[in-house]
């Protein structure tokens, strides 16, 4: 340990930090803009940990059943479709706080998924395939880092195309407008509930497609302990994101990185301090919530019915 | 209708949308079962002898309750001051670690008394401290509360792990990496004529000094104003920092002691065993108790039978262990949702007391 720094090999540590950024960043992409989305409608969804992990179990279940990933990458979207509207309609009830309900659902969520998942554990079922974008190089290191998955394209465009789409077409404005006030929304004659709903609804959806990942391609198999806290995490990169999708992608990355962090260490060698380092993305989305929150002022950015940014 | 019934249903009117929330969740829990094909109303009854069917499963469920008491306490309390914290495992693992080391600090052959009250207070300001770091993030900081209060406790369990499996280690634990076991005469026995420790004990004192303090003193007065309106506290020049920073003081002591008492009364040493989840249990407790201390007794007690029913579910009905998980995941979801009973109870009430006053009269 006393020659750590003379023989460590940074080089292959900053290939598996990149790796890990798009590897392990994936759910946090389609989790954070699954509550970008959500938030933007004034409503804040914590049982997205319990929808990840529901859809990372439906993905599985789904994929071994029809013999096709991506039917259960559908099937778990579907899964968290359900969840979400379960969510935005019980929120649309009086005097139901939405905070406490996404911490309800987060344990219905996981004790469904637990429960109907138990005889997924076993088998294997067909995964994600990966797509080469690292042919160019010789280095099988790096090549190994650009295999790329699918969803990941998927989630760049997504990215994109809800930045352009919150700011450039009519629902995107209009579910900003329920996000920022209900009041002048009401008065212009859109109806707040459908909208809160269908954001919740459409929120899950994604979610639990980053929960089909986890299950279809990275680490890639169904059990109990499979996520670990990326939902609830996501909110917070939603926060640092300042609620644009392009930058929920950025933070997703920086998060992936951050989570790869211990077991590129382990593999490099790095035996003590496994637990620690693999608390890393906690520790980070702590520290960017206390740079960037303020008591007194709310965040620029921030939909002003959120009850979340008080 | 009688003015009695009124009367007595006017009081009744409280309890409704717990009531609605429990029976709402065990029909959809049955109705859950019986779509599988799988025999709903024997599972019902199984759960309900797991839980208190015998000298034996009320022993369990006792056992379970004490630790869900002490944690649904580190929610309840920063409730009252408007703060909804979740991080209860990790001030519970935290607690639990810092009470398994105290020992080794203390010189051999130490009585035991004293030392077991060092242990609790070590777990107390372990977990106090915990809770209020995620307490004093929310008021100097703007940090929400309650993912900073998650974060933390995934954050306490990374560390609680780290130094069991890494510096803290027993050399001899092989198998479960675990802390020095505890001196034999150091363990908490069972509580006199049960079979149960004074975990329990201690879980309703806490409880009752809980209650006491929300309702009786200036202190919970001030607690339930910052909770209700912060600005309304701020201009009667409450000091808000302060109060809330003890209640989640409090709350993350309550955590710490439950950690304290599982090692000095179940496992005897700091382990992952200690992570049973009571941290995450208790957010329920809390929450179904409606934050009030007295009713968590009652709360604790039904969540812990229900979770220690499991394994009996297990064995005769050959269901999952994570039933009882699906039972407390819609047992929540209820009793959130016909919390919108209570706005129209309101309503209900006057109207019941507007008819019996003219009655009462007549009589």
């Amino acid at each position: 340990m006393a020659d750590l720094h003379s023989t460590f090999d940074y080089g292959a540590l900053a290939v598996a930090l990149l790796a890990g950024a798009i590897r392990v960043g994936t759910p946090f992409l389609f989790v954070s803009l699954g509550e970008c989305i959500t938030e933007k409608g004034g409503r804040v969804n914590l049982g997205l940990e319990g929808v990840l992990v529901c859809g990372a179990m439906t993905g599985y279940a789904v994929s071994l059943l029809s013999g096709s990933p991506w039917i259960g990458v559908l099937g778990a979207g579907v899964s968290g479709l359900l969840l979400g509207a379960l969510h935005g309609l019980v929120c649309s009830l009086k005097r139901v706080n939405d905070i406490a309900f996404g911490i309800a659902l987060m344990l219905f969520g996981t004790g469904i998924a637990f429960y109907l998942g138990k005889p997924y554990i076993q088998p294997q079922a067909p995964m994600l395939p990966a797509i080469a974008l690292g042919k160019w190089s010789a280095d099988p290191q790096i090549r190994n880092a650009l295999q790329v998955n699918g969803l990941f394209l998927v989630g760049v465009v997504l990215a994109g195309l809800l930045h352009w789409g919150m700011r450039s077409t009519r629902w995107g404005l209009v579910l900003r407008l329920v996000g920022d006030h209900a009041e002048t929304a009401r008065a212009l004659g859109y109806r707040l509930v459908p909208i809160r709903v269908t954001a919740t609804a459409v929120g899950g959806f994604l979610a639990a497609m980053g929960g089909a990942y986890l299950s279809l391609y990275y680490p890639g198999s169904w059990n109990e302990g499979l996520s670990s806290g990326q939902g609830l995490m996501a909110v917070a990169l939603v926060i640092f994101a300042r609620w644009q999708p392009l930058r929920c992608l950025l933070a997703a990355l920086i998060f992936g990185a951050a989570g790869a962090l211990g077991p590129a260490l382990q593999a490099l060698g790095v035996t003590s301090g496994y637990y620690l380092f693999n608390a890393a993305p906690y520790a980070l989305t702590l520290a960017i919530m206390v740079v960037t929150c303020r008591p007194e002022r709310t965040l620029g950015g921030a939909p002003g019915e959120l009850n979340l940014t008080r | 209708m009688p003015p009695l019934i009124q009367r007595l249903s006017s009081k009744l009117l409280p309890a409704l949308p717990t009531l609605a929330a429990i029976s709402g969740a065990l029909l959809m829990f049955m109705l859950f079962l019986a779509v599988q094909g799988k025999p709903a109303l024997d599972a019902c009854r199984l759960i309900f002898i797991g839980a208190f069917g015998s000298g034996f499963a009320w022993q369990n469920t006792l056992q379970r309750a004490a630790p869900l008491m002490l944690t649904a306490l580190c929610v309840a309390l920063p409730a009252r001051a408007g703060l909804v914290i979740i991080g209860g495992e990790g001030a519970l693992a935290l607690g639990g670690l810092a009470a398994a080391v105290t020992p080794l600090m203390l010189p051999a052959g130490f009585p035991a008394m004293p030392a077991l009250i060092l242990m609790a207070i070590a777990g107390m300001l372990a977990g106090g401290a915990w809770i209020a770091l995620a307490g004093g993030l929310r008021q100097y900081r703007g940090v929400n509360e309650t993912i900073g209060s998650l974060l933390l406790s995934y954050i306490g369990i990374a560390i609680f792990k780290h130094l069991v499996e890494g510096p803290l280690r027993d050399p001899a634990s092989l198998n479960k990496p675990s802390t020095f076991p505890l001196p034999a005469d150091y363990m908490i026995g069972s509580l006199p004529g049960l079979d149960v420790h004074w975990g329990l004990f201690w879980g309703v004192l806490a409880c009752v000094a809980a209650q006491v303090l929300v309702r009786q003193g200036v202190f919970g007065f001030a607690m339930s104003v910052v909770g209700g309106n912060v600005r309304a506290a701020r201009l009667v020049g409450l000091p808000v920092e302060r109060i809330v920073l003890s209640a989640c003081m409090l709350g993350g002591a309550a955590a710490g002691l439950a950690g304290m008492m599982e090692v000095a009364a179940v496992h005897g040493s700091a382990n992952s065993a200690l992570l049973a989840g009571y941290g995450y249990s208790g957010i329920l407790v809390a929450f179904a108790a409606r934050q009030n201390p007295l009713a968590i007794i009652v709360c604790a007690m039904v969540i812990g039978g229900i979770e220690s029913s499991g394994s009996l579910l297990q064995r005769r009905l050959d269901l999952p262990d994570a039933t009882t998980l699906v039972l407390q995941g819609l047992l929540f979801v209820n009793l959130l949702a016909w919390e919108s009973l209570t706005g129209r109870i309101g309503a209900w009430r006057l109207r019941l007391e507007a008819t019996v006053k003219p009655g009462a009269m007549h009589g």
